[in-house]
């Protein structure tokens, strides 16, 4: 393979490569991002492959494995192409009929397309589907026309183009005066403006400088990097090679955490790829400007993700941050200038370099422009991952796009920033989604995260669970987090277990701001906000748990019982055979019983138990009625 | 074990990788294999000790032949997660960080694996068991062996 020289060449090639595919083809798209994979896209894809054979059909129908489409909930997705037909859940024993019907007989296999949950119809098109329909896939809608591991799928939408301008006919400083006038902030949390930060790096004394890929991506609940990276690794590739030739620097790394094997071999294929072409390397695309780019893996740190104590696990050490008095773009890795951004920050360049930051400042709000990835899950119908313009409301993409709550249960909050960020309550659903106005009540946008709560969750336990999350990943240098975390800790922990006292509450604000003033670094200084937002919103609920010693949402093992109401017990024994402590008596005609010493408090009975015969009842803040846990087994009422 | 300190001769910043490596070849990092990365790494003893014991992916302690993660991540956890890890804990007779009697299994507790849309989530040996309930736990274990 020629290195390309020139971006004439990488226009060349791009012509070359259009002129040899024939769009009119018909290509099944299997996803085949992780979560899909999990689901058994594995199979399918292999089933297909095996029936086109037998069908002799492989010259005339392309397969392609593409990145993740974002509808997870959905998968296995399959699109085919050029009709863009989408069918869902698809399973391997279905790829023979896909195959005859919809690619021979060029039929719709109705009982495979999406189906809107409020009118019944079926969707056939992927951009028709709700969740689709209110996105704006700036960045995540190529996923579904590139396989990974093939750059010239990437190429052939253009890709590198972008590249391609940036080193010819732009200069640094142009470069780095677009993407402040873009408006574009920091995707990872931080929400620091881009140019601002790339400006200050190239104004720092010191060589070498570096670029860094944060991939470290370990806020629970998102994966709005992880998809990125596995899908479109060339995208992030780009908008890094961009950044390094602003700034001035001529050796990146990207950092990518263990937990996603999948990224750090599509974006370690993805760097030798970009090699060959001489994307990468030596006088890329003829322009006399040298970078390269290095992976390097993550071991499992929470807090490595942040940037200081990244750079410092760049250079093999115990991931710790620093105060950052002097910022890493002045001192970073190895003590020299060190950019460091975020996959999505990353992958955002190409797009306002190629299209203009008046374009990119177009879309969005006055503070926040361009759009923003979520990864929208939890209690909500459409769980995967969402890519909306800045502005948009929470009420919007929980109901719109998320297709509302599962159960017809009601909505209660909406956690937003990971364990950084807070719980928006539901009577705040229109707050536009946007840095400041989610700094304003209390939590933050974060890298993505958005978990959705409905009245099941207990926001206590939820303000216990993060604390206890940060406890076991604060680093430990600094006494406020280590030591103020792990008394929040137990002290939620009491409350959640029935001993809670007048005054916790109190001490646990006190606590909340000693730490929120005093902590080295950002992990400590927003461990807090999940305690403090639930505090501010759901005060009532602690309130409960301290002096009623109840839990309203009747999660908290402890305080919470089950029972069976024997009017209402069909002895269907399904209850029974799903206790996973084998805690219910009874059998056919025989009223189940729960053994109060047996029960673990799952609540799985509560869950399975049909809902026309809703025999399981709940009851906190008091004990089970004593003729139900004495055990009165009696024979069913008809 | 010296070809993959070979690989990383020379690379400042290689330690995590070179352990990362390490431990999958021989399923945890045994002192011998420490003593040796400090000798050709030139770094004093304590430092691979230090790196090792800060990062949840490596153990100093020897794992069993099965690596189950149970994820507590923020949506798993929303869903049911802390309860799959309870019955897990139960089958296996073992806490999280810990290895069960016979060594076949390593139970972990993880914080999000990136495949929140499928919570509860069970990895066994990298492969994922997505929507899990406590009832299944045992019957996913046993394909085990």
């Amino acid at each position: 393979m020629a290195r390309l020289m020139s971006p004439g060449d990488l226009e060349a090639l791009r012509q070359d490569i259009l002129a040899r595919r024939d769009p009119a083809k018909p290509c099944v798209t299997v996803c085949s991002g992780t979560g899909c994979h999990a689901s058994g896209a594995g199979a399918v894809a292999a089933a297909f492959e095996a029936e086109l054979a037998k069908r002799g059909l492989e010259g005339r129908v392309d397969l392609r494995r593409t990145g993740c489409h974002g509808f997870c909930e959905q998968g296995p997705i399959v699109v085919i192409f050029p009709e863009e037909i989408c069918y869902v859940q698809v399973k391997p024993g279905d790829v023979s009929q896909i195959v005859s019907q919809t690619l021979i007989e060029n039929r719709v296999v109705e009982r495979l397309l999406y189906r809107d949950p409020v009118d019944g119809r079926r969707i056939v098109h992927e951009r028709d589907i709700p969740f689709y329909k209110h996105q704006t896939r700036l960045l995540l809608g190529s996923n579904t026309r590139i396989d990974p591991t093939s750059i010239d799928d990437y190429i052939a939408l253009g890709g590198y183009s972008a590249l391609a301008k940036a080193l010819t006919s732009m200069t640094p400083e142009e470069i780095i005066e677009e993407i402040k006038r873009s408006g574009l902030r920091g995707r990872g949390g931080g929400g620091f403006p881009t140019g601002r930060k790339w400006e200050e790096c190239r104004r720092a004394p010191g060589e070498p400088k570096y670029v860094i890929v944060n991939a470290d991506e370990g806020d629970p609940g998102a994966y709005m990097d992880r998809s990125l990276l596995e899908g479109n690794p060339h995208s992030v590739l780009e908008g890094l090679i961009i950044g390094a030739y602003a700034v001035g620097a001529h050796q990146g790394y990207v950092y990518v955490r263990q937990e996603y094997p999948l990224a750090v071999a599509n974006v370690t294929r993805a760097i030798a790829q970009a090699e060959e072409y001489g994307l990468l390397g030596r006088n890329i695309l003829g322009s006399g400007f040298d970078f390269t780019v290095k992976v390097h893996r993550g071991a499992g740190a929470f807090v490595s993700g942040e940037s200081s104590a990244l750079m410092t696990a760049l250079e093999g050490r115990v991931g710790e941050p620093r105060p950052k008095h002097i910022h890493t773009v002045v001192s970073g890795v190895w003590g020299k200038p060190s950019c460091l951004n975020n996959v999505e920050t990353w992958a955002n360049v190409p797009l306002i370099i190629n299209r203009g930051a008046e374009w990119f400042a177009s879309i969005g709000t006055a503070g926040s422009k361009g759009t923003k990835i979520f990864s929208l899950v939890g209690k909500v119908n459409n769980t995967g991952l969402v890519e909306v313009p800045m502005g948009i409301s929470l009420r919007d993409i929980v109901y719109r796009i998320g297709g509302g709550i599962p159960g017809g249960k009601k909505l209660k909050a909406v956690q937003t920033g990971g364990p950084s960020g807070g719980c928006i309550p539901e009577h705040l659903m229109d707050v536009p989604v946007d840095f400041d106005e989610l700094t304003k009540l209390g939590s933050m946008m974060g890298s993505g995260g958005m978990i959705v709560m409905d009245e099941d969750s207990c926001m206590v336990e939820v303000a216990r669970y993060f604390t206890d999350f940060l406890c076991d990943e604060s680093c430990g240098k600094c006494l406020p987090c280590r030591e103020g975390l792990r008394r929040m800790r137990e002290i939620l922990t009491d409350i959640t277990e029935g001993r809670g006292q007048e005054g916790d509450l109190e001490l646990l604000e006190e606590l909340a701001g000693t730490v929120a003033a005093t902590s080295l670094c950002a992990l400590g200084r927003t461990a807090p906000n999940p305690v403090l937002t639930t505090l501010r919103y759901f005060r009532d609920e602690y309130e409960a748990h301290i002096r009623e010693k109840r839990c309203p949402a009747f999660q908290c093992k402890a305080l919470t019982s089950f029972y069976i109401d024997p009017q209402k017990c069909r002895a269907c024994m399904i209850c029974l055979r799903n206790c996973p402590a084998e805690a219910i008596r009874g059998g056919k005609g025989q009223v189940h019983v729960i053994d109060q010493s047996r029960c673990t408090r799952c609540g799985t009975c509560y869950d399975v138990c049909p809902p026309h015969f809703g025999a399981v009842g709940r009851v906190s803040g008091q004990p089970v009625p004593a003729d139900l846990a004495a055990g009165k087994v009696a024979a069913c009422s008809d | 074990m010296e070809e993959i300190l070979d690989r990383y001769e020379g690379e400042k910043g290689s330690l995590i990788q070179v352990l990362l490596d390490l431990q999958n070849e021989y399923n945890w990092l045994p002192p011998e294999v420490l003593e040796r990365v400090s000798r050709r790494l030139g770094v004093p003893r304590t430092y691979p000790y230090r790196v090792a014991s800060f990062y949840k992916a490596l153990s100093l302690t020897p794992r069993g032949k099965h690596q189950v993660s149970v994820c507590l991540g923020t949506a798993c956890h929303v869903r049911g997660g802390q309860t799959i890890l309870e019955k897990a804990e139960q089958v296996l007779g073992v806490k999280p960080g810990q290895t069960t009697a016979d060594a076949r299994f390593t139970l972990h507790r993880v914080n999000c694996l990136g495949c929140c849309a499928l919570g509860p989530v069970m990895v066994v040996d990298g492969q994922t068991h997505g929507k899990v309930t406590p009832a299944r736990v045992e019957e996913i274990l046993r394909q085990y062996d």
